[in-house]
């Protein structure tokens, strides 16, 4: 058998790259699937800016004057719950589907610059969401406080690592259909009952003494905190994203299934 | 002399791996030549997968030794992974990439890859190239997943079935591709239910079922181990009696109905037992289409050690 490929086409040349250049290809790859996708630009950066817009002209709520100003921290929030957890469990839950995950475990590719790059994707996606509803809330007149900021990337990367550690636990672990529904129902109940649209001093007292021990209360009371009075947010946020973050990471370390 | 020449590509001994109260291999030895094609037949279920995963290092045995160019694939594995290509079962690609996209991706995890788009050009898959996988069609996936397997220029490949769900075509050009990654000393390790894939392509193969080892040989050892058996086959009615014709027939050939109106006699076939046959169909009233007298082929080697019946 011969003729169609000339001798020595495939004469063996094996060896990895610099991991520099790997890390550069596979963060490049993710973020370029995360922009790509409708459904997660929906989820990303159409319902947050519905919301942001909403909440901050209709008086659906009764919040303090201007009311842009309470509604963009927890719009903030929202937009990285939304690209860190559900985004990224959904999309590992069909990588895994279609065995991706597997192919990229057999490769040359170390498995931590798998996570790597996945982690810096989520990062750039979620910088990229805040500085486009960030600037819609700007023209709707939000006056963030400039003491507070420092303070604020700090809890957003918290926050995506937290969630994106339990988007990594959902989605490595169950079938692609059953993430995609209970990633959407988590979202859901944490927008609604979470912390995000009803901030936490107006939920039920019951409910919002739990809800500030979660990821998305953490986020959005912290968020609002640094934004809105400035300043550093105490070590609630911090220590409760931090707990998340490293419980979940964990778990997911060992329940994350190849395929 | 390269001091690796006489050191296999591919040596496992005992190999057992257990899932709950199922073995899936039950002690299985396998050695396979540098720059050979060895391949690794066996129904489904058989253990072919679950042995080809544990040499990828995805699995773990429960007994038994592993060495893959030298290296153990679990405790080595970062060394031994930028030196191996694999193809997963079912192909694996990030869904919403495009196959150009999910190529180069590939391509930049090695230190010299082959030409990205001279791999889609010899694939077919030029046309295709800014299709996102999962809109690629199941031949054009597997298409995708080789080129995958191929680009870092590996010392060894994997490749479990590869030619599932292709057309001739595609078919053809992969048995071409690996005829020519043999000729530049590549070894290879596939995994297929074709026997004709087997029969063309491999300096060895290997029969399995239920985690044991049938057989081994080259496919010309296997076909002619008994010379003087042969077969002959011709297609009619379904459901004729073959009480009358095994009577007739001398007692070293067997008659069977392997598949309703299929019908197969083996043994020592000689032109008495060819008119034996037609003047049988005579009296049956019926006429012998396609009769054809053959050698076994692997195929029927295959069928006689793990069973005619269909499994679940």
């Amino acid at each position: 058998m011969s003729g169609r490929f000339a001798e020595g086409a495939f004469r063996p040349a094996p060896g990895r790259a610099p991991l520099g250049s790997m890390l550069l290809a596979q963060t490049r790859a993710e973020t370029r699937l995360v922009l790509r996708h409708p459904e997660q630009l929906l989820l990303n950066l159409l319902i947050p800016m519905a919301l942001l817009v909403g909440l901050s002209l209709l008086p659906l709520l009764s919040l303090p004057e201007p009311r842009v100003d309470s509604v963009a921290p927890r719009i903030l929030a929202l937009a990285v719950m939304s690209s860190a957890f559900t985004g990224q469990a959904i999309s590992l839950g069909f990588d895994r589907r279609y065995g991706v995950i597997k192919r990229l475990a057999a490769t040359a590719l170390p498995r931590w610059l798998l996570v790597v790059g996945r982690v810096a994707a989520a990062l750039i996606v979620v910088a990229a969401q805040l500085v486009v509803l960030g600037v819609l809330a700007l023209l709707l007149g939000w006056q963030p406080a400039a003491s507070g900021l420092v303070a604020a990337v700090v809890l957003v990367v918290l926050g995506t690592l937290a969630f994106g550690a339990l988007g990594v636990l959902l989605g490595g672990a169950l079938r692609a259909e059953v993430v995609l529904a209970l990633a959407n129902v988590v979202w859901f109940v944490l927008l609604l009952a979470g912390g995000i649209i009803v901030p936490l001093d107006q939920l039920p007292a019951g409910l919002s003494a739990v809800v500030s021990w979660l990821p998305s209360g953490a986020l959005a009371q912290g968020l609002q905190s640094a934004l809105a009075a400035g300043g550093w947010p105490g070590w609630h946020p911090v220590a409760v994203l931090a707990a998340w973050g490293a419980a979940a990471g964990l778990l997911a370390s060992r329940t994350t299934k190849l395929a | 002399m390269d001091p690796r020449a006489d050191s296999a590509a591919l040596d496992v001994s005992g190999l057992v791996k257990r899932f709950g109260s199922t073995t899936a291999v039950d002690g299985l030895d396998l050695r396979v030549a540098r720059g050979t094609v060895f391949a690794l037949l066996g129904p489904n279920g058989a253990g072919k997968t679950t042995t080809v995963e544990i040499c990828e290092g995805f699995q773990r045995p429960d007994s038994g030794t592993v060495r893959v160019l030298g290296l153990d694939p679990v405790a080595d594995s970062a060394r031994l992974r930028p030196r191996i290509g694999v193809m997963p079962q079912g192909g694996g690609a990030y869904p919403g990439l495009r196959a150009q996209e999910m190529l180069e991706l590939a391509a930049s995890y090695a230190a010299s890859p082959l030409g990205v788009d001279w791999l889609l050009h010899e694939l077919g898959l030029w046309d295709a190239r800014r299709t996102i996988f999962k809109r690629l069609s199941g031949g054009q996936q597997q298409r995708l997943s080789l080129a995958c397997a191929l680009v870092g220029r590996p010392e060894l490949v994997f490749l479990d079935e590869p030619t599932a769900g292709m057309d001739p075509q595609a078919r053809r050009l992969v048995w071409e591709l690996i005829g020519a990654l043999r000729a530049d000393g590549v070894t290879v390790l596939l995994t297929t239910h074709l026997m004709d894939e087997a029969e063309q392509l491999a300096d060895r193969v290997m029969i399995i079922d239920s985690g044991r080892v049938l057989t081994e040989g080259s496919p010309n050892e296997l076909t002619s181990r008994d010379a003087s058996c042969r077969t002959l086959t011709f297609r009619s009615r379904a459901g004729l009696s073959l009480e009358l014709l095994s009577g007739a027939l001398p007692e070293s050939c067997t008659a069977v109905e392997p598949s309703p109106g299929n019908y197969l006699v083996e043994g020592e076939i000689d032109p008495q037992v060819v008119s034996t046959v037609t003047s049988w169909c005579a009296q049956q009233g019926v006429l012998a289409d396609e009769l054809r007298v053959g050698r076994r082929g692997l195929e029927d080697v295959f069928l006689e050690l793990t069973g005619r019946e269909l499994r679940s």
